[in-house]
């Protein structure tokens, strides 16, 4: 049977492209900026995603990995000389090899522990920065010059060029996540989630695919650190608490956009930023907002908004074929449930 | 010599801190399952209450008895209110958001309520006398005896009363307690009650410690008492407390002794390691029990 062209889906892919390459031309440098934020955001949450949506492995400790990537890309264009566009894969190598010296402790380690532990290395990072690192004033903080991430194509602005840049890498590991779920890689990651032991019995290598989706995962996340320098400038050590706060942000666009979702993560980046913004400015009272629209988020939409349009899409198909709406709701493949105690005592 | 003994036991006093809010965290483990997140944010907002008492003229005692009875209140409200209409949601990721949003709000609330326009820091008093008794200061002293009385209490009422009979069986099988006619709701706003008392106590004796305390008290207490549960054993209040004077001590030590081996700067690497080579020995941390997992 020849595959039926899902048109919707063209049309949406399209109108999309068009906006995401639209969006740097019609926006003050503020506002690109902004966008930058989620895109990288994204990815570190994508990241995320495949360990924790996917693979079943709670981390709150990927904002070190993400301090890696902004570290060592800091590091390179400020002391070495580099450009920070070849600093990325650099940046990538080192998180992932910090992954897998993460990755097999893990395997000991499950369910609320592993969030723990990783807990425990979001908030040492910090302080391993303020040992080795000394900016400008003993600051744990390298700030690249303006020129060292200035455009490298003459007829884009800085901003836009960041912008690109940062959309061009996302597309690319969207796209890389894409085919790893779909590969037979992806379908032995989603089975050590769903069922350890059985998974060992059908002859996948458990510790191997855990190792190495926590070494992916963080690749990811080290990526988004290097982009966060290209964007933001600035690779900070000094708030002790920073890289821990960064960790949570991840989390949380994971679970509001939809976990073990692929395009969750990105609308859940967007909407934190949104909030973020939206909020800004308000003194004291921004945290509080952010914090309830947080808790608003997830009880309006409990598996998150990749589960919200699945839900009203399955709601309209059902009153367009005029079905019981009921049931059409509760057939509806929602995003598989993870279990944060598995391994832990019940 | 002096000194290593002096570090010790300012380490204790530290520990019992930390044991005091990895109780909490404890109590809200075994009867909801889940991590709280917000229980230091939670303990900060309450030591502000107790800070508001005695500042309408309270003394420090009352004002901490005073404030633990409204956390107890709050902690149950808060249970009935945001955590259970999620807790039945499919991933137990949501309920973790939850507490990660009141984290942030509830912090960003006690600045907004009790700290005005350009107050830096504000001064607690102590409910401890100063001095030192046999060589040990006074106030660590009162922090052990302190933790040890909120073990006592627990123990009796887990033990030794009905409600705790209730409470231990709604968080070892919620399914067959209620088959049985406990109140299964009741009994985990009875679990977050007395977490947030708990940690009322541990906050306001954190904060009569310091010289001043802001709003970002109990971030660095909550990691350590994190740390603390999970090397003692996440579902073992014995474990939550051993686990946290445990790391008080090894924390107070390396900060004395880390500069000379090489880890100025970096102390925290210590207690982090600590729990990392205890887990990996005995995953489920030194008091915990260990599950038979079943295909």
């Amino acid at each position: 049977m020849a595959a039926k062209i899902p048109w919707l889906r063209v049309a949406v892919g399209v109108v999309a492209a068009a906006v995401a390459i639209g969006l740097p031309f019609n926006n003050e440098a503020e506002t690109v900026q902004v966008f930058s934020q989620v895109l990288y955001l994204a990815i570190a949450a994508m990241g995320l995603n495949l360990l924790t949506g996917f693979n079943g492995q709670v981390s709150i400790g990927h904002g070190a990995f993400f301090g890696v990537g902004a570290f060592t890309s800091a590091i390179l264009v400020v002391d070495h000389g580099w450009y920070l566009e070849a600093t990325i894969p650099v940046a990538a190598l080192l998180a992932a090899a910090l992954g897998v010296l993460v990755g097999f402790p893990a395997l000991r380690v499950k369910g609320l522990y592993l969030a723990l532990v990783t807990l425990g290395l979001a908030v040492l990072f910090p302080s391993v920065v303020k040992k080795f690192v000394e900016g400008p004033g003993g600051v744990p903080l390298l700030q690249p010059k303006r020129s060292q991430v200035a455009s490298l194509i003459p007829s884009l602005a800085d901003d836009q060029y960041q912008y690109f840049v940062c959309l061009g890498v996302m597309v690319l590991l969207f796209v890389l996540a894409a085919s790893l779920i779909r590969s037979r890689a992806g379908r032995a990651m989603i089975a050590v989630r769903d069922q350890e032991v059985a998974a060992s019995t059908v002859g996948i290598n458990v510790a191997q695919v855990k190792v190495a989706s926590f070494a992916i995962s963080a690749a990811y996340a080290g990526i988004a650190g290097s982009l966060s320098v290209l964007v933001n400038r600035v690779a900070d050590g000094s708030n002790p608490l920073i890289y821990f706060q960064y960790s949570i942000e991840f989390l949380i666009a994971v679970v509001i956009g939809g976990a073990a979702t692929l395009t969750g993560p990105f609308l859940g980046s967007a909407l934190l930023v949104g909030i973020r913004k939206r909020f800004e400015g308000t003194e004291a009272m921004a945290p509080a907002l952010l914090g309830v629209a947080l808790i608003a988020a997830v009880f309006l939409m409990p598996d998150g908004l990749v589960g919200l349009y699945r839900r009203l899409a399955a709601r309209v198909r059902s009153s367009v074929l005029s079905e019981p709406s009921d049931t059409a709701a509760t057939t509806v493949e929602a995003a598989v449930p993870i279990n944060l105690n598995k391994g832990a005592n019940q | 010599m002096e000194l290593f003994i002096d570090q010790v036991l300012n380490g204790i006093g530290r520990g019992a801190v930390y044991a005091s809010v990895g109780l909490a965290l404890v109590i809200i483990y075994r009867t909801t399952g889940l991590l709280n997140f917000a229980q230091g944010e939670m303990a900060l907002f309450s030591t502000f209450v107790t800070w508001w008492l005695t500042d309408q003229g309270l003394g420090i005692v009352p004002a901490i008895i005073g404030s633990v009875v409204f956390s107890v209140i709050a902690g149950a409200v808060i249970e009935r209110l945001l955590i259970r209409p999620v807790e039945s949601a499919h991933s137990p990721l949501n309920v973790v958001i939850v507490t990660l949003g009141m984290f942030l709000a509830i912090n960003a609330l006690a600045q907004l309520i009790f700290i005005k326009p350009g107050q830096e820091a504000l001064q607690m008093p102590s409910p401890f006398p100063s001095g030192e008794l046999v060589g040990i200061p006074k106030q660590t002293i009162g922090l052990v005896l302190v933790l040890v009385l909120e073990c006592a209490l627990l123990w009796v009422l887990l033990q030794r009363t009905k409600l705790g009979l209730s409470l231990r069986a709604v968080a070892s099988n919620p399914d067959s307690a209620r088959l049985v006619g406990i109140n299964t709701g009741v009994m985990l706003m009875v679990g977050w009650g007395l977490a947030a008392g708990l940690g009322a106590i541990a906050g306001s004796l954190v904060a009569s410690q310091s010289s001043g305390f802001d709003t970002s008290l109990m971030q660095g207490i909550l990691v350590y008492s994190f740390a603390g549960a999970a090397l003692g054993g996440f579902d073992s209040p014995l474990g939550a407390v051993v686990g946290g004077l445990i790391v008080g001590v090894a924390e107070a030590l390396t900060y004395q002794y880390g500069p000379e081996i090489g880890l100025g700067g970096i102390e925290l690497v210590v207690p982090l390691g600590l729990i990392l080579v205890v887990l990996l020995v005995r995953p489920n941390g030194l008091f915990g029990r260990t599950i038979v997992e079943r295909v």
